[in-house]
């Protein structure tokens, strides 16, 4: 009646008793492949089938402990090494605080990676045919009967004396599986494909329309469309028509003190440079200088630049007049313009200047060092040399 | 199965464990004694600390049995005589109750009237916290439990000749009305008995917190008793590792609801961190306290939770024994870590004191036992469930 191979041989009980003495029966004789379907659990049942405990519960632990590892190694990182707050006065490492998430992110791993485990591993997802499916024998235990089959696979596996233990324990039938035909479909037949794109198209049909005609609602653009003036927008309000306007006139940067002197030839009272000649000022000062007064200045502040000829010719900085005054003056020079150089205060930050000025007495040093500064110089090189 | 069921519906337990009982009871006693001329606020803590762990076990195993009568539980049907035994600890409560009652002035500070007087928050809580309605409720609350314990008891006794089915459908209905009484009397227990120590104090959630060490202390004591008298084979050989297994579970899921409690209620007083509050727990702190803190933690959750972890261990006789052993010791050490930082400026210490009245509880709880032993049946044997509780299987 069938050609192809045996399966199983399966037996449906009609009461829970006669099935567990029949498992056990079937699992004392050393049959190991054999499974039972009943329509619902049956207490004593692991131990007739002798089933070992599973092996599912190492799994929901590993996973458990590194949902539990991974939420206390995120807090630890996140909120106590690579970008500490303070929250509500607690310690950056505050594991109270980290513990519900702890407790989440355990549970939450222990328990999905438990159902994809058992899934995957244990029923060999995505195994979605077998052959006791869509047999008689499946019917019966998905209503009232209990049943057990047994695999052909199994080493032990004698028909024969299977169909007398079945028989002995008091089934009320005994069927033969067979390993359904191969079915072989074609994945790409005409067919399916037109299928494919005509799906493909309806669904793109109408979800344009539904989407961009029938239920089309406004974007919410509540944030980038507000009733307030727009920097660098046309006005309604303003009869100029201008969104910007200008300050009233003595208007004052917040934390910021205007420049006394402005406009003065001299200014009134002399200014101290506030900034030591450190390294770092000095490095400050020469990349500044280099950047913005080397142009006309030159390089070593000699007044021999690029522009030279091509426009008023920049002065030496290394005159004795230059080199005479004060650092205040200076500062008023780059703060204020002279003749023909213009202000730098919106190039160049005020300790910006100081720190060109702190550079710009070293270059005037160099150029014009007496005895006793090269003697200075040679012994403080010969003693960072040692 | 007839001649089983006599053969192991009672079998005397030996003389020397009722000895035993009475021994530490008197012992415990006698020593409490000199403790209360020794130093009468620390022994009349001491008597506090073992009256509520006996108010645990009594009380919790009563309510585990209204637990099994309204869930119609099977497994738990052979040994319900043992939880019974140890809920014959109710009536004793009442005499028990009665040197805390009498001397409440010496442990609660909200029965002096000059202090309450010049407290505001004292004050307005007076219409609660005072010695007459506090009185009242204590009393109450053992009526209450003295009563449902006759009535489930006497309707399970009476079935054992009678073997008649409408005593269980009784009891169900009993047990329906018990647990919401047992709800609001353990809540308020824990309200009168522990947190009025510190009567400045509120936590919503500590009624819970003594209900689920209630719940673990009397699962413990169950769990113990029932693996030492299975060991002794004084049990019908039907109870096997299954039945010990939903005693381990129930035990694993408790010990875990304990610690789900009392982190909740450390974790918003500590996020918090509000002067009302965050005291209470700074007593159990400073001063040595952390110590018990840390210890309470490992002891009544850590280890226990470690040990049961799995699923062999939660039948395992041995790791069962020491679990539930070990939870006994960890509900005193509780009450210990409530009580006794209550008391003004107390540094941690442990004195002889310390360990007479838990001895003296043990021997009630060994005294109360043998004796119910020595008179009922250990199994209830006209209960319709019976069999199927003897049949059952994981």
């Amino acid at each position: 009646m069938n050609n192809n191979p045996l399966f199983a041989v399966a037996a449906v009980y009609d009461n829970p008793d006669k099935i567990i003495s029949a498992v056990t029966k079937i699992a004392n004789s050393g049959y190991r492949k054999f499974d039972v379907n009943t329509p619902y659990p049956l207490h004593g049942m692991d131990g007739a089938m002798k089933l070992k405990s599973s092996k599912l519960g190492f799994i929901t632990l590993f996973f458990g402990l590194m949902g539990a590892a991974t939420a206390l190694l995120l807090a630890w990182w996140t909120l106590s090494v690579d970008y500490p707050l303070i929250i509500g006065g607690k310690p950056f490492f505050a594991l109270p605080a980290f513990i519900p998430v702890t407790f989440e992110l355990t549970v939450l791993l222990a328990t999905v990676s438990t159902v994809i485990c058992m899934l995957t591993f244990f029923f060999r997802f995505p195994a979605n045919s077998y052959p006791i499916h869509d047999t008689q024998y499946m019917k019966d235990v998905s209503g009232d009967k209990f049943g057990v089959y047994v695999e052909a696979a199994d080493s032990r596996f004698d028909l024969t004396e299977l169909t007398i233990l079945f028989n002995e324990t008091g089934a009320v039938r005994i069927d033969q599986i067979y390993l359904p035909a191969k079915e072989v479909y074609p994945l790409f037949q005409p067919k399916f494909l037109w299928f494919l794109f005509s799906v493909f198209v309806i669904t793109s049909i109408i979800t344009y329309f539904s989407l961009n005609k029938l239920m089309y609602m406004e974007p919410f653009d509540w944030m980038a469309d507000q009733q307030k003036q727009s920097v660098q927008k046309m006005s309604a309000f303003y009869s100029d028509e201008f969104g910007m306007r200008t300050p009233v006139k003595g208007t004052v940067a917040r934390g910021f003190i205007p420049y006394k002197y402005l406009g003065q030839a001299v200014p009134a009272d002399t200014m101290k440079n506030p900034l030591p000649p450190t390294s770092s000022v000095l490095e400050l000062g020469k990349k500044k200088f280099l950047t913005f007064c080397s142009p006309c200045h030159g390089n070593f502040a000699d007044g021999d630049s690029r522009l030279r000829g091509q426009f008023v010719n920049p002065p030496s900085l290394h005159t004795n007049r230059a080199r005479t005054m004060t650092d205040g003056f200076i500062y008023h020079i780059i703060t204020n313009g002279q003749n023909a150089m213009p202000s730098y205060s919106s190039q160049v930050t005020r300790e910006e200047r100081w720190s060109i000025i702190n550079y710009l007495r070293v270059l005037q040093k160099a150029k014009n060092a007496s005895d006793a500064d090269l003697k200075m110089a040679k012994k403080e090189s010969v003693s960072d040399g040692k | 199965m007839e001649n089983n069921l006599l053969r192991y519906s009672n079998k005397a337990l030996p003389k020397r464990i009722n000895a035993a009982g009475f021994i530490l009871m008197i012992s415990g006693f006698s020593f409490g004694i000199i403790a209360y001329f020794y130093d009468a606020q620390r022994a009349l803590q001491n008597y506090l600390i073992m009256y509520l762990f006996l108010i645990s076990i009594g009380v919790g195993s009563l309510f585990l049995i209204a637990l099994e009568y309204i869930v119609n539980a099977e497994w738990s049907v052979p040994i319900r005589r043992i939880i019974e035994f140890l809920a014959s600890l109710i009536p004793y409560l009442i005499v028990l109750a009665l040197p805390l009652l009498i001397k409440l002035n010496i442990i609660f500070e909200w029965t002096h009237i000059a202090v309450v007087r010049d407290d505001k928050v004292l004050f307005d809580k007076s219409p609660y916290l005072n010695i007459t309605f506090f009185v009242v409720r204590a009393v109450v609350f053992l009526l209450i439990w003295n009563l449902f314990y006759w009535l489930i008891t006497r309707n399970s006794l009476k079935q054992d000749t009678s073997g008649d089915q409408a005593l269980t459908k009784r009891n169900i209905k009993l047990s329906a009305v018990f647990i919401p009484c047992f709800a609001i009397t353990i809540t308020f227990t824990a309200i009168d008995w522990l947190m009025s120590l510190e009567p400045h104090w509120f936590s919503t959630i500590f009624g819970i917190y003594f209900f689920s060490g209630t719940i673990v202390a009397a699962l413990s004591a169950v769990t113990l008793i029932v693996v030492l008298l299975k060991e002794n084979n004084y049990l019908h050989p039907k109870i096997i590792d299954d039945h010990l297994y939903s005693l381990g579970a129930l035990l694993f899921g408790f010990v875990n609801f304990w610690g789900y409690i009392a982190f909740a209620q450390y974790l918003l007083i500590w996020y918090a961190d509000v002067p009302e509050e965050n005291f209470w727990f700074m007593h159990r702190w400073q001063n040595g306290w952390w110590i018990v803190s840390l210890l309470l933690i490992i002891t009544h959750f850590v280890v226990p939770y470690i040990v049961l972890l799995s699923q062999p261990a939660k039948m395992d006789h041995k790791k069962l024994k020491f679990s539930a052993a070990l939870l006994l010791c960890a509900h005193i050490l509780d009450l210990f870590w409530i009580v006794m930082p209550s008391s003004q400026n107390s540094s941690f210490s442990i004195s002889w004191i310390d360990f007479v009245f838990p001895v003296a509880g043990i021997g009630i709880v060994i005294l109360a036992f043998s004796y119910k032993a020595k008179r009922e049946n250990l199994l209830p044997v006209g209960d319709p469930k019976l069999e199927r509780g003897l049949n059952f299987h994981l």
